[in-house]
């Protein structure tokens, strides 16, 4: 090799190495930022563990211990006999026994009780006239309703249908119910892909654009502009903190929802943790995007709280059925990350797909996550007003 | 007094001089009120079922034709094994699965008995449990109707009847069980942040240490914080009621005269827990996202969308201390079910409690000097 190459050789990687150093030295100065801010790296990792808490045991859509109230007139045997074996099933508490419906408004209107049974006088009635049973429930909630209402009559019909099975009906259909990838009604598998979509959002999106508002605001961003290090390096060395943080915290809650939750994961973990970092991506690109359309803190916190935190809650379909939702929603639902992320996790964690099976949706996010970096990369002003 | 009146004067030229507050005030209610009745919509209605029918009998024929005329269930594909039907499932294109076998109607005819596998997606276990329940109780009516008809005029007497009746709610409409609660999330939400921000705006901008120099007390000082967000709060809670009622017609059951006692004293807890996070705080991002963490906290155990009696002990007992779950129950039996005060004094008591605690944190916690 001539001479003049070789040193022109040892100049590019001098020159490498020198880039790299300084990318590195603002690497470091960022994690400074982010590790002195004790507070705010509390609540980083508090969120993901309380949500988890909150989500995995506190939330439930099950109807359990609803306080009943049971209006028996007169003190048969049939009926002490439902009596107990209401008692005896976990979806109901029973709150008072009274002999007459005197009182039932009153307990309904102060919350007491949430469904009430009302005997009839007498269970054995003639053989023409059927003795009535009802059921009232406080249909403020209509779910809550529906589902009461199910579970006593499940229980009533068992109860009737007892003494006189001797006798089997003629064509009896039987049924057999199996409940797919959820055996044991686990109710936090449809929880943990959620909170991770909506805690990626937070620290990836909500921190890094408010962080990054915070130079602007201090004037700190145009020290950062004039020094030698390229303007998209000192993006990177914003970008790099948070991405390590959120990984983790992806890697947290995958631990704490297998562990301690007990959702299987049933995919490949190495497509799992793909799809985790495609998000974080598309999540970081959209904070970078926020932090350069807006110059004040307060004004980029209330544009992520309202411009990306909520759609995220309502539009993941985690919480809320996205199909029970408008046409117009159901639409706009399609232009939310997290949408596709839910989606994507929950097939490949819970169900076991394959690359082969989600490979549409992950494009999308993978198109998403482009379209937003290079929107945002266009629209970071080198220079500052 | 006069000092107060200062003040008071004082704050109402910020925060009227501040250009996100008063956008903030109207935008919120209306947005939130607007769009989130709409969104969450928790009703199991629509679901999507594949058929594997491998009878081709009248009666199975008939059993799917029961079904598809269902309002809850449709018909999402028709499929020749089971296998064929699971992968419908795993791709989230069906929810439900009906497996009629071979010689069903005839084993109905010939053994009196026959088997039907209902197999549900339990990723989602409302779903599947209200699903399965809709469709066994199709399939009980199919089969009663079937039976009456084999039998022919000998008619089975049910020894009992049960009936059904669903009080304050009789049209079982989400929404107005749903909407009253958003306007307690939006008086939430929009109290606890303007006063979570606000302090420390104040102690970031250094207007703080020139407030602390001055001989003003502290309960003076705060007294001037929480009095116009109250007024704000109440402002806020009158225009979603409008909202509530012209928009959703939906009459409050109640009075008025309880839903604004509550709500001022349930408002004045919330600016409590407002000013408390903002003397913990030293920048707006950190009082942004404690605010956020705890207001989270309230809003997932208040039972805005869970039942509360559900919770596991440790949850319930603190969901129960919290002011916002008493004021959403209050809420909701003022404006459903038309409950008057003296049947929900408790949940008064609760709130009046949480509200005096964390006023007085905040005033103790507050320090001139640093």
């Amino acid at each position: 090799m001539h001479w003049r190459e070789k040193r022109k050789e040892t100049n590019k990687i001098q020159i490498m190495n020198t880039k790299l150093k300084q990318l590195m030295a603002f690497t470091r100065k960022e994690f400074l930022h982010v590790f002195r801010d004790k507070r705010t790296l509390l609540i980083m990792f508090g969120l993901p563990i309380v949500q988890i808490l909150i989500f995995g045991f506190a939330l439930t859509n099950e109807v359990k211990n609803a306080r009943l109230l049971v209006v028996n007139p007169n003190n048969e045997a049939q009926s002490e006999q439902l009596i107990q074996k209401i008692e005896a099933s976990s979806y109901f508490t029973i709150k008072h026994i009274e002999p007459n419906t005197q009182n039932l408004e009153k307990y309904f209107k102060n919350g007491e009780v949430q469904a009430a049974l009302i005997l009839p006088g007498k269970f054995s009635a003639p053989r023409n006239e059927p003795a009535e049973i009802q059921i009232v429930t406080d249909a403020s909630d209509p779910n809550f309703a529906k589902i009461a209402i199910n579970y006593l009559s499940a229980i009533i019909m068992d109860f009737l249908n007892k003494p006189n099975s001797v006798q089997i009906a003629p064509m009896q259909i039987q049924t057999e119910t199996r409940m797919l990838f959820n055996p044991s009604l686990n109710g936090s598998m449809n929880f943990v892909p959620g909170v991770i979509a909506l805690i990626m959002m937070i620290v990836s999106t909500t921190l890094t654009s408010v962080s990054i508002v915070r130079e602007k605001e201090f004037g700190m961003m145009e020290v950062l502009l004039v020094s030698p290090v390229r303007p998209i390096f000192v993006l990177i060395s914003k970008m790099l903190p948070y991405l390590i943080l959120s990984f983790a915290n992806l890697i947290l809650i995958l631990l704490m929802s297998h562990y301690v939750l007990l959702v299987p994961i049933n995919g490949n973990i190495l497509l799992i943790l793909f799809v985790g970092i495609l998000y974080i991506l598309t999540c970081l690109a959209l904070g970078l995007l926020i932090s350069n359309i807006t110059s004040s803190q307060a004004f980029a916190m209330m544009f992520s709280m309202a411009g990306i935190m909520l759609p995220t809650l309502l539009f993941t379909g985690f919480l809320f059925p996205l199909e029970n939702m408008p046409i117009g929603f159901q639409w706009f639902s399609n232009i939310v990350p997290s949408k596709w992320f839910f989606l994507i996790f929950q097939s490949v964690m819970l169900k076991g797909l394959g690359f082969a099976d989600v490979w549409k949706e992950m494009s999308i996010l993978f198109f998403m996550m482009i379209f937003l970096t290079v929107i945002s990369l266009k629209k970071f002003n080198t220079r500052l007003q | 007094m006069k000092t107060l009146i200062f003040v008071l004067k004082k704050e109402f030229l910020l925060i009227f001089r501040d250009k996100m507050i008063v956008p903030m005030m109207f935008m919120m209610p209306t947005i939130q009120l607007l769009i989130l009745p709409f969104a969450i919509d928790m009703d199991v209605r629509h679901l999507k079922m594949t058929v594997v029918d491998n009878d081709h009998s009248t009666y199975s024929q008939q059993l799917i034709a029961k079904i598809a005329s269902s309002d809850i269930f449709s018909i999402y594909s028709v499929e020749n094994s089971y296998n064929e039907a699971l992968k419908d499932v795993g791709k989230n294109q069906a929810d439900l699965i009906i497996q009629i076998p071979q010689g069903f109607e005839r084993n109905l005819v010939r053994e009196n008995t026959s088997k039907i596998s209902i197999s549900a997606d339990a990723v989602n276990i409302v779903k599947a449990g209200l699903g399965t329940g809709y469709l066994n109780s199709i399939i009980l009516n199919f089969n009663q109707k079937i039976r009456t008809e084999w039998m022919s005029g000998q008619e089975i007497i049910q020894p009992v009847d049960v009936k059904y009746s669903f009080w304050y709610n009789p049209l079982m409409k989400y929404r107005n069980y749903m909407v009253p609660a958003i306007l307690v999330l939006l008086i939430t939400t929009l109290s606890g942040f303007i006063t979570a921000l606000n302090i420390v705006r104040e102690k970031e901008e250094g207007t703080m240490e020139q407030i602390n120099v001055t001989p003003l007390k502290r309960w003076q000082f705060v007294l001037g914080k929480l009095i116009p967000f109250l007024l704000i709060g109440i402002f806020v809670m009158s225009l979603g009621l409008a909202i509530m009622r012209f928009v959703y017609g939906i009459h409050v059951a109640g009075s008025f005269g309880t839903l604004y006692l509550f709500g001022i004293v349930y408002i004045t807890s919330i600016l409590g827990v407002g000013l408390l996070i903002s003397t913990l705080a030293d920048t707006q991002q950190q009082s942004m996202f404690i605010a956020f963490f705890f207001i989270m906290i309230f809003i997932l155990l208040s039972g805005l969308f869970t039942n509360v009696e559900s919770m596991p002990r440790w949850a319930y007992t603190v969901s129960d201390m919290l002011s916002v779950t008493h004021f959403m129950h209050a809420v909701r039996a003022i404006v459903i079910k038309g409950s008057a005060f003296m049947d929900i004094w408790k949940d008064m008591v609760y709130i009046a409690v949480f509200s005096i605690v964390m006023n007085t944190l905040a005033i103790l916690n507050y320090k001139k000097t640093s």
